[in-house]
């Protein structure tokens, strides 16, 4: 999409006719109008997307690559037509850098096992901040005990925000990656993702970004931000679950030996010598998720065509109207508030567990997610078991986040 | 469909804001911790056995209003009585949380009963039943950690 074509849509960015676009959000649960506000954990899939899916299976299933029947020449040209607009969609340079995944977790555990065996040693540093979901603290822990290394951790001020001028006092020779999120699942800090990896480049060590967080709420751009890795998920960017995304620099990626070993990845095998496939096929052993692919291809268009013009700037308009709205109700404490944020409303209530705040809103058919968002960490930095957290995607309204505060008036009331 | 009111019992709000016995307790016999690996709840578990009879007891931890009234209820019923009679309150209890529908033992249950509701509200289970498999564990010893993952 042009810019020209952005801004023609702009300006009619008609909230209810999205909403349309997702079956899911019609439904009434528990006797209420759905409020769906759990789109952190997952997000909702519209029409097109569930279409693409359903289409695939109906008309064109078959397996990718290594068939010379029409099907599959089919499903071939869908599954890589989804990787280009993947590659399109965060601005990479070229198509073998996008590996298909199943999720996030996946992708970081691939440059676990691939990157950090081979290039990480004894008495290397690690660096993770003190806001990483545990998928990207345990898959280097897990590493850091086999190999040796150590995992050094970024702490966080009382907003949520990164303390930068801590992580330059960890960069150092010893540095051989900072693996760190670019917008945070549980407090929704956006970190200054291009200054992180710049720092950390003139030390010599490469970054992954965790982008789960981002990818539905922004437009993020490979050649700006310059990571060397980046992992997302499909299924909270308006796409399926078991498909997900590493990005990686050619470079890189060439260096690297495979994950997976198996069928796809190989370009000759016999007992004495396998020879791996090139990119990206080389970290996509056995048969992909071929529907998924497509389904998140799917997911792309229908983003595009909305636009991150849009999308961003109702999403800011939500969350400052949400922010408002938490922070006025006596006994409710919103927790990250850095100037920076994407897309989440943490909170904790006086004298009541986010699990009951939980239940009593699923009472009224407003669904959150209560715990610790499996970012422990976080929480033992707050000094907090757990918090309510409330997650927007672009379909959300005013009257969605009303509904929250109507419905925290309850628990209110329960727990008066 | 359940309630709010019959999750959320007066009764229940009222040992969530006063929990009985939740103090650590020094003279322990037994001592065990109780963990609920998904929302992060947790409890520690002191029983003070002489001679087969529970003589005190006391928890302290951190958990929703569910696993904190579940918890000091516990707490008053087992207080006093023998280890067979706490097995026999554990039985109760957990038959009436994870058998919707089915008969209750009134007379061993006494004030549990009314946290029957809880049995309607599958993901809340957990939360119910986190101090009760921690007791279990104190008294018989199976390891002084439990999860209820």
């Amino acid at each position: 999409m042009t810019t020209e074509d952005r801004a023609a849509t702009a300006a009619v960015f008609d909230v209810n006719k999205v909403r349309d676009d997702f079956p899911i959000l019609k439904q009434r649960v528990n006797g209420h109008p759905l409020v769906y506000l759990d789109n952190g954990a997952t997000s909702q899939k519209p029409q097109s997307v569930i279409d693409a899916i359903v289409g695939y299976y109906t008309t064109t299933n078959s397996n990718v690559h290594r068939g010379v029947h029409t099907l599959s020449q089919q499903a071939t040209d869908g599954y890589e037509g989804a990787r280009t607009k993947i590659r399109q969609f965060i601005n990479a340079g070229n198509d073998r850098e996008i590996i298909f995944t199943r999720n996030t977790t996946e992708g970081i555990n691939l440059v676990a096992h691939s990157y950090g065996r081979q290039n990480i040693g004894p008495g290397d540093d690690i660096i993770v901040s003190n806001m990483e979901h545990h998928s990207n603290i345990v898959p280097w822990q897990m590493l850091c005990e086999e190999i040796g290394a150590n995992l050094r951790v970024v702490p966080i001020d009382d907003s949520g925000e990164l303390l930068m001028d801590e992580y330059e006092k960890l960069l150092s020779p010893r540095t051989k990656l900072v693996s760190i999120t670019h917008v945070s699942n549980a407090l929704g800090t956006i970190l200054p993702a291009a200054e992180i990896v710049q720092m950390a480049h003139a030390h010599g060590a490469p970054v992954l970004l965790d982008g789960a967080q981002a990818v539905p709420h922004m437009p993020v751009d490979m050649k700006e931000l310059d990571c060397d890795f980046y992992a997302f998920s499909g299924h909270k960017l308006f796409g399926p679950t078991g498909i997900g995304i590493l990005y990686g620099k050619t470079e890189y990626l060439e260096a690297m030996p495979p994950f997976l070993g198996g069928g796809e990845m190989i370009k000759s095998v016999t007992f004495e010598k396998t020879i791996y496939n090139d990119l990206p096929y080389k970290f996509e052993g056995g048969t992909p998720d071929i529907a998924g692919a497509i389904g998140l291809g799917a997911a792309i268009d229908y983003v595009n065509n909305l636009g991150f013009d849009q999308i961003t700037a109702h999403e800011e308009e939500l969350l400052r109207y949400g922010t408002d709205a938490l922070s006025s109700i006596a006994g409710v404490q919103i927790i990250g508030t850095a100037p920076h944020k994407a897309g989440i409303l943490s909170f904790i209530m006086e004298g009541v567990h986010p699990h009951d705040i939980g239940t009593i809103l699923d009472e009224q058919g407003i669904a959150i997610r209560t715990g610790h968002h499996c970012a422990q960490p976080v929480m033992q930095r707050f000094q907090i078991p757990a918090t309510a957290r409330a997650s927007l995607a672009f379909y959300n309204t005013k009257e969605d986040i009303d509904a929250l505060v109507k419905g925290i008036d309850r628990v209110l009331e329960v727990f008066s | 469909m359940p309630g709010l009111s019959d999750l959320y019992q007066e009764i229940l709000l009222e040992h969530n804001s006063k929990p009985r016995n939740f103090r650590k307790l020094e003279e322990a016999s037994q001592t065990s911790e109780g963990f609920n690996p998904l929302c992060g709840d947790q409890i520690t578990l002191y029983l003070k056995v002489v001679d087969g009879v529970i003589d005190d007891v006391g928890f302290q931890g951190t958990g929703c209003a569910i696993s904190r009234a579940s918890a000091s209820m516990m707490t008053q019923s087992i207080k006093g009585q023998s280890v067979e009679k706490a097995q026999e309150i554990f039985d109760a209890f957990h038959h009436m949380i994870i058998e919707p529908g089915g008969e209750l033992d009134y007379d061993t249950l006494g004030d549990l009963e009314t946290l029957s509701g809880i049995n309607q509200y599958p993901t809340r289970i957990k939360c119910a039943v986190l101090a009760w498999h921690t007791m279990k564990a104190a008294l018989t010893g199976e390891g002084d950690q439990v999860t209820t993952e």
